[in-house]
């Protein structure tokens, strides 16, 4: 493992595969990131279950658009033959709201990122990459190797490299946002899709309904974008031109 | 198989060739080259490939019915909310007076016998009641028991021709919409005209609309009056879902 790590370090840079996948990649998750946060603009509510609305209490309420904390309501009508008495009220405040636009170019970015992110999953899979440099194996699980890492990056002393081998907290870093957010993402995205539960109704029992698949939507966002922000932040401290260069021709500025 | 078999044969694959390109290109909804839509046309194939046609939507007990919220055009009759019609607006304010007796639901297009239906020659044929969950495209949801006709027991009522692909809705005020046979078609998909119980209220669609469960809020077509079948997509126009920028399919 040691060894081919050592020899790809050699080599230098990142493989053209990885080049090309890193790009698209990348515009998927922005576009997908800011068309979500749009789409959560028109409704900034968050809810445990399977339903939720301004008539019910949420467990988040983001300040995010003028549609925060909005009374536009007439008086709640009550369904008298429910035994739970639910109500009913009319909206007479003017939403912003941009779904039309925002959803679309969601799922079109959905699309684009899951085609891209197939070929770059079955290259990283069929050549080892993920074995070799992505997963961080059994040293991942030693906590002195660890910490050891982590007081590495305080003391601004972990690799620069553009390239593999990525260091422990980079694998796992990977690991976490290939492995855990991105397929929440997406499983718990579908559970929000009314045709895709209809067809698989376990969603809604996994996620424990469509409203908790929403707002776990809205963490793994959470941990994605922070990823892409220490992502950026790292390329930045390590050399933005070099990384950058890096990961378009091959080869850091430096090394070429 | 003699030449002229065989010419004939030759002939009747051409035609039925054509006929499915030009099929295609009209019983799709259009995208007017826009890179947005043709992502919506791309989730409605891929969903309609992928997911079987017969799913139910998941229903729910009464003790799950949750409060809601009643949102868009919630009084057609208010020429200062959108979506006001000057002609089926006041139309629908003169007929809600009296709880729509005088209310006609008009069935036409590709169907053998036109015709007009009221409130309560709706209410004989046997309802469907589902509880079900509403889910918005802004974000929110809801649990609600409704109660209606089936509308394939309405299309087959009217003898909807077997070359029908589309059904449209025309309400009281500018929403025009339109759903394809298999949502049509599905037990789940029902005229309401009961909510929770009672009368369908006002700000949720009275006299009758459309509950289509696989689908998004938006798509539940309110105050409707009149249903019209067509053998290809049609679209509406300017107040329609497409051209005022928002996606025709919504199982997603």
């Amino acid at each position: 493992m040691t060894n081919s790590a050592h020899v790809e370090r050699v080599a230098g840079g990142h493989r053209l595969w990885v080049r090309l996948c890193h790009w698209p990649i990348a515009v998927g998750v922005l576009v997908l990131c800011v068309s979500g946060f749009v789409i959560l603009m028109a409704h900034p509510r968050l809810y445990w279950g399977e339903t939720g609305n301004d008539m019910t209490p949420t467990w988040l309420e983001l300040p995010i658009s003028r549609n925060y904390h909005h009374g536009g309501w007439e008086t709640p009508q009550t369904f008298q033959e429910v035994p739970s008495r639910p109500v009913s009220a009319v909206r007479t405040f003017d939403l912003f709201n941009q779904n039309g636009w925002a959803r679309s170019l969601h799922f079109l970015a959905a699309w684009w990122l899951l085609g891209f992110g197939a070929v770059y999953g079955g290259a990283a899979l069929a050549l080892g990459h993920l074995r070799r440099n992505l997963l961080p194996g059994r040293e991942g699980l030693s906590l002195r190797l660890i910490f050891g890492d982590v007081a590495a990056h305080l003391r601004r002393s972990a690799p620069v490299a553009p390239g593999p081998p990525y260091n422990l907290l980079q694998r796992w870093a990977y690991f976490i946002v290939l492995f855990l957010c991105l397929p929440l993402s997406l499983l718990t995205g579908l559970t929000m899709a009314p045709a895709v539960t209809a067809a698989c109704p376990w969603l809604l029992d996994v996620f424990h309904g469509t409203q908790s698949a929403r707002s776990l939507h809205f963490l793994s966002f959470c941990a994605l974008a922070l990823f892409v922000l220490v992502h950026v932040a790292m390329v930045v401290r390590t050399g933005f031109k070099a990384q950058l260069i890096a990961m378009i021709v091959g080869r850091s500025g430096r090394d070429a | 198989m003699t030449p002229i078999d065989r010419r004939g044969f030759l002939a009747g694959l051409a035609t039925s060739g054509t006929l499915l390109l030009t099929g295609c290109g009209s019983e799709d909804p259009p995208t007017y080259g826009n890179v947005l839509r043709m992502g919506d046309r791309f989730t409605y194939s891929a969903q309609r490939l992928l997911l079987p046609r017969a799913s139910l939507a998941r229903e729910y007990d009464r003790r799950d019915i949750s409060s809601t919220v009643a949102i868009g055009n919630t009084d057609p009759g208010n020429d200062h909310l959108e979506g006001f019609d000057p002609v089926w607006g006041r139309k629908w304010a003169e007929q809600a007076v009296d709880d729509f007796r005088d209310w006609r639901l008009e069935v036409a297009g590709a169907v053998d016998r036109p015709g007009l239906y009221s409130l309560e020659d709706l209410r004989r044929f046997p309802p469907r009641t589902q509880i079900t969950k509403h889910m918005c495209e802004e974000g929110w949801s809801a649990i609600s028991e409704w109660t209606g006709v089936p509308l394939r027991a309405v299309l087959d009522h009217a003898g909807t021709r077997t070359s029908a692909r589309f059904v449209n809705f025309f309400s009281f005020d500018t929403n025009p919409d339109s759903i394809d046979m298999i949502d049509a078609l599905h037990p789940q998909t029902i005229l309401a005209y009961g909510m929770n119980g009672q009368a369908l209220p006002h700000p949720h669609g009275a006299p009758i609309r459309l509950r289509v469960e696989r689908q998004l809020g938006y798509k539940n077509v309110k105050f409707i009056r009149r249903i019209e079948v067509t053998e290809h997509f049609v679209d509406p126009g300017a107040t329609g879902l497409i051209q005022s920028g928002w996606s025709w399919y919504t199982g997603i």
